[in-house]
């Protein structure tokens, strides 16, 4: 693909970026950047390409293995505590009202 | 860009496919309701892309090695994760950050290895990632070492510290410059080298309470750095994932900032002019009223409008349930009782709404600080569990002091103020608190929990 072909891309994708976030409330801060965080893990994927094409037993092998190695961490260990975090959003039932004003 | 493979279309559909549930999966992940479904579509598409990779006729020697990799990866974050006290989760996010930007910065190293090309494009892109990634890398790793509080929570100001980070920087760039105009192989070394002790130098004097904001932004970074790698290997859904988190990444971390009320500016730079290690400067043998749990429990008792404020002490010593207890017993004796959750209380934005929930606190009764700063005014008893930096009018009045600005909790407002404190120890932040000598204060010391039980105890008899 062409250079402009992958500014264009880059450009738009910023934009979307922008949007697609612009909404969030402060309770969902931390789970959103972790989410995000999950997301920059499919560097998995270059890494396993890079490593793919690395000449048998040479450094740049095992560079690329440390890659994939480090790559894989960020992407499944960055859903699993993105998903944890959630789990306070779970549907339960509605908790009825605590206070009804009683005397103390 | 290596030219030498051209994905067939149905691989090229999948990585689009791929890209628009990572887009679908940021928009869920900024609303509560949608919020976990989010993280089930991104992991899908994750899966989806990585799964494809392997069958897209990619040429992919060493596979087994590959492969091995690849599981013993997945399951150390998979461990990691899953093991992580909730208390810890934002130090384990930076890290988790950390290694994304490492593995972007060593694939650019890689790529410049193995491919032999003078394309300046390919150059600028090299270098960007390999500069961006790394700084990433040893940036997290600082800010983990600081949360994890292996190391000092304070700013750390080195003398010189504002030139020699300057030096650095300025040998990155030009060391950057050189590579692309005369690519050779000891400069991106050196240029390797150079970015990590960058990272280190910028994040180092950040002071504890601003070091959320400094993890979003180094997500960005990493998020950017993976976009470039995108580029430098020609792959269009790293270049969409990569710049779809370093754009939102970077908003988010504005947005933080704002809810701290703190401009980025002064974050990052603020600790080079070594001001903000100072504070109040007052002695910690100064008098303060300390009162046992009974004392406490009476306070609570016959108070009407009671308000609680979470801070990180409390998850610490794992006594969430505890002060629900506290809270219900309150309740069923008629009292009025809020939580009140500053934007970041525990270590990070909504890091104490997870750790309530853990402890089946109803969601209705968490009160944002725009919400519930009102009405401390009419608030009998305001119990401070382990909270010291959100409640700290320093925040208003000392210009000095590292969290300034910061919008705080007006806890000085209510009629009664009592602590639940380990210790006279400054908070995160390093600043003391002179609410602590206020005279409408009271101090119960102790762990959270043993505390909390004890009052909940007496609270029965009361």
């Amino acid at each position: 693909m062409d250079g402009i072909a992958l500014l264009t891309i880059f450009i738009l994708s910023v934009f979307v970026g922008f949007e697609v976030v612009s909404k969030v409330s402060t309770v969902l801060h931390t789970p959103l950047m972790s989410g995000a965080n999950a997301i920059h893990g499919v560097v998995v994927m270059g890494a396993i390409i890079v490593a793919g094409k690395s000449e048998p037993n040479s450094l740049a092998l095992w560079i690329a293995l440390a890659a994939v190695l480090l790559g894989a961490i960020n992407l499944v260990g960055g859903f699993v505590v993105t998903d944890r975090m959630l789990e306070m959003f779970k549907s339960k039932k509605p908790a009825a009202a605590a206070e009804d004003g009683g005397a103390a | 860009m290596s030219e030498t493979h051209v994905d067939p279309m149905w691989v090229q559909v999948s990585y689009l496919v791929a890209a628009v549930l990572f887009i679908l999966a940021l928009k869920s992940m900024s609303s509560p309701r949608t919020a976990r479904t989010g993280v089930l579509i991104g992991a899908i598409g994750a899966a989806l892309a990585t799964g494809v990779l392997f069958f897209s006729g990619i040429k992919l020697a060493n596979l087994a090695l590959i492969i091995g990799f690849l599981v013993v990866g997945s399951l150390l974050g998979l461990v990691a994760a899953r093991r992580v006290k909730m208390t810890a989760m934002p130090q384990l996010v930076a890290l988790f950050n950390g290694v994304g930007g490492g593995a972007a910065a060593l694939i650019a190293v890689v790529e410049y290895l193995v491919v032999d090309s003078d394309d300046p494009l390919f150059l600028i892109f090299t270098v960007a990632t390999v500069i961006v990634g790394s700084i990433a890398f040893s940036g997290s790793i600082v800010t983990y070492l600081k949360l994890q509080e292996l190391m000092t929570t304070r700013p750390v100001v080195i003398p010189l510290g504002k030139w020699i980070t300057i030096l650095v920087a300025v040998a990155t760039v030009v060391g950057g410059v050189w590579l692309i105009v005369q690519p050779q192989e000891w400069l991106l070394w050196a240029l390797l080298g150079l970015s990590l002790v960058f990272g280190v130098l910028f994040v180092l004097p950040v002071g504890g309470a601003d070091v959320p904001i400094v993890i979003s932004l180094l997500n960005a970074m990493t998020g950017l750095a993976v976009a470039a790698s995108g580029y430098v290997l020609g792959n269009v859904l790293l270049l969409i994932a990569g710049t779809l988190v370093g754009a939102s990444g970077t908003l988010l971390t504005n947005l933080m900032a704002k809810a701290m009320g703190r401009p980025l500016t002064s974050t990052l730079f603020g600790a080079f002019s070594g001001t903000t290690a100072g504070g109040a400067g007052s002695g910690t043998d100064r008098p303060v009223r300390s009162g046992s749990a009974n004392d406490v429990a009476i306070m609570l008792g016959f108070a009407g409008k009671v308000i609680l404020v979470p801070g990180y002490g409390l998850a610490v010593a794992q006594a969430q349930s505890t002060l629900r207890e506290l809270a219900d017993l309150l309740a069923e004796k008629g009292i009025e009782v809020d939580y009140a959750i500053h934007p970041v209380a525990g270590r990070m934005p909504g890091h104490m709404n997870v750790l309530l929930a853990e402890a089946n606190v109803p969601y209705e009764q968490l009160k944002e600080m725009d919400e519930i700063n009102p009405e401390f005014s009419a608030t009998d008893v305001v119990l401070v569990v382990g909270a010291n930096d959100v409640v700290n009018p320093a925040a208003r009045t000392d210009q000095t002091a590292p969290i300034y600005g910061m919008p705080i909790l007006d806890v000085d407002a209510a009629q009664q103020i009592v602590f639940l404190k380990r210790s006279m120890r400054p908070g995160f932040a390093g600043i003391e608190n002179e609410i602590l000598f206020d005279p409408k204060t009271t101090l119960l010391f102790g762990d959270a929990k043993d505390s909390l039980t004890k009052v909940v105890a007496a609270l029965k008899n009361v």
